[in-house]
């Protein structure tokens, strides 16, 4: 019992990241494609910044009380990662708008019963 | 001992709130429940002694991303109660994904470990480093300035060309087959 709860991280990275993935494959509206993307990148994120926690340790802002720090390594990365994710979800949102313009509807099946009438 | 229980609650909400996000098919609740699942994410990234983070995920991925969001929201229409779709093979997948990270997140070790091989072997240099050498106080800033200031580089021509993107996909007005098929559409009402 005292080990799950230094495990719950990991497992919830796990869920997490199943999660997202199912809500982009079985959901039809392309906005919550976009967000299950999002929740996809921050399961990652999470689990990054767990690695590097130390315990008893303190944040890596070097003073003369602290003597742990945490990693900052995986910080450094997640930094950027976190950047180049609202990015892509900006160029996600763009591209649902187009369609959207193209189409004037987001549901995946209504698209393609659209393209298939228009194919005839 | 704190320090776990808060963690174990906070992640515990950020589950409740994806199940939350997965269930429902209003988009503007979509929009509020991602808002709220980045404020999660950066209570836990203070929580975990990231608070470099913490301040970019409250900055750009909870105040940028989700004013993006509900821009998008107001022109878009509203989600239709529409069934999932391929139920079947991303049961499958979700399954075969969840095992196959069970049997590495065995491996790896628990949380908060001081002796876990990822502390072990650059960031002792970085940390005596960034004391005697840089004089910078904090870590984070040095690795992101000065050791990897090309990775800085890199991420800003990423959001340069996602920024094009984003302004080419807005502006154009092509008139390509889709736009040629809605106006058929129009014509025949």
């Amino acid at each position: 019992m005292s080990n799950f709860i230094y495990f719950w991280n990991h497992f919830a990275f796990i869920l997490l990241m199943v999660g997202g993935l199912f809500i982009i494959i079985t959901s039809q509206n392309y906005l919550k494609k976009v967000v299950g993307l999002a929740i996809f990148q921050t399961a990652v994120f999470v689990f990054f910044v767990s690695l590097a926690k130390v315990l008893d340790g303190t944040a890596p802002i070097l003073t003369k009380m602290a003597n742990a720090y945490s990693n900052p390594l995986p910080h450094v990365l997640i930094l950027t990662a976190i950047v180049v994710g609202v990015a892509t979800s900006a160029l996600g949102l763009a591209l649902v708008l187009q369609i959207y313009k193209n189409y004037e509807t987001i549901e995946e099946k209504e698209i393609e019963s659209l393209e298939l009438k228009s194919d005839k | 001992m704190n320090f776990l229980l808060i963690n174990f609650f906070l992640i515990s909400l950020l589950l409740v709130t994806t199940f939350f996000i997965f269930k429902t098919t209003s988009l503007i609740s979509i929009v509020a429940l991602t808002g709220a699942f980045t404020l999660l994410c950066s209570a836990i990234y203070v929580n975990l002694d990231a608070v470099d983070v913490a301040f970019t995920e409250a900055a750009v991925g909870s105040g940028i991303s989700t004013i993006l969001m509900v821009m998008a929201a107001a022109k878009l229409p509203e989600g239709k109660k529409n069934k999932l779709i391929n139920l079947f093979p991303s049961i499958i997948l979700a399954v075969a994904i969840s095992l196959i990270l069970i049997i590495i997140i065995a491996n790896l070790p628990l949380l908060g470990d001081p002796n876990a091989p990822i502390h072990l072997h650059v960031v002792p240099e970085y940390l005596k480093e960034s004391k005697d050498f840089f004089h910078i106080p904090n870590v984070v800033t040095n690795i992101l300035a000065s050791y990897r200031g090309f990775d800085t580089l890199g991420e800003t021509i990423v959001i340069f060309t996602a920024g094009l993107g984003v302004i080419a996909l807005l502006t154009s007005n092509t008139l390509n087959r889709k736009t040629n098929f809605k106006k058929n559409k129009k014509n025949e009402r």
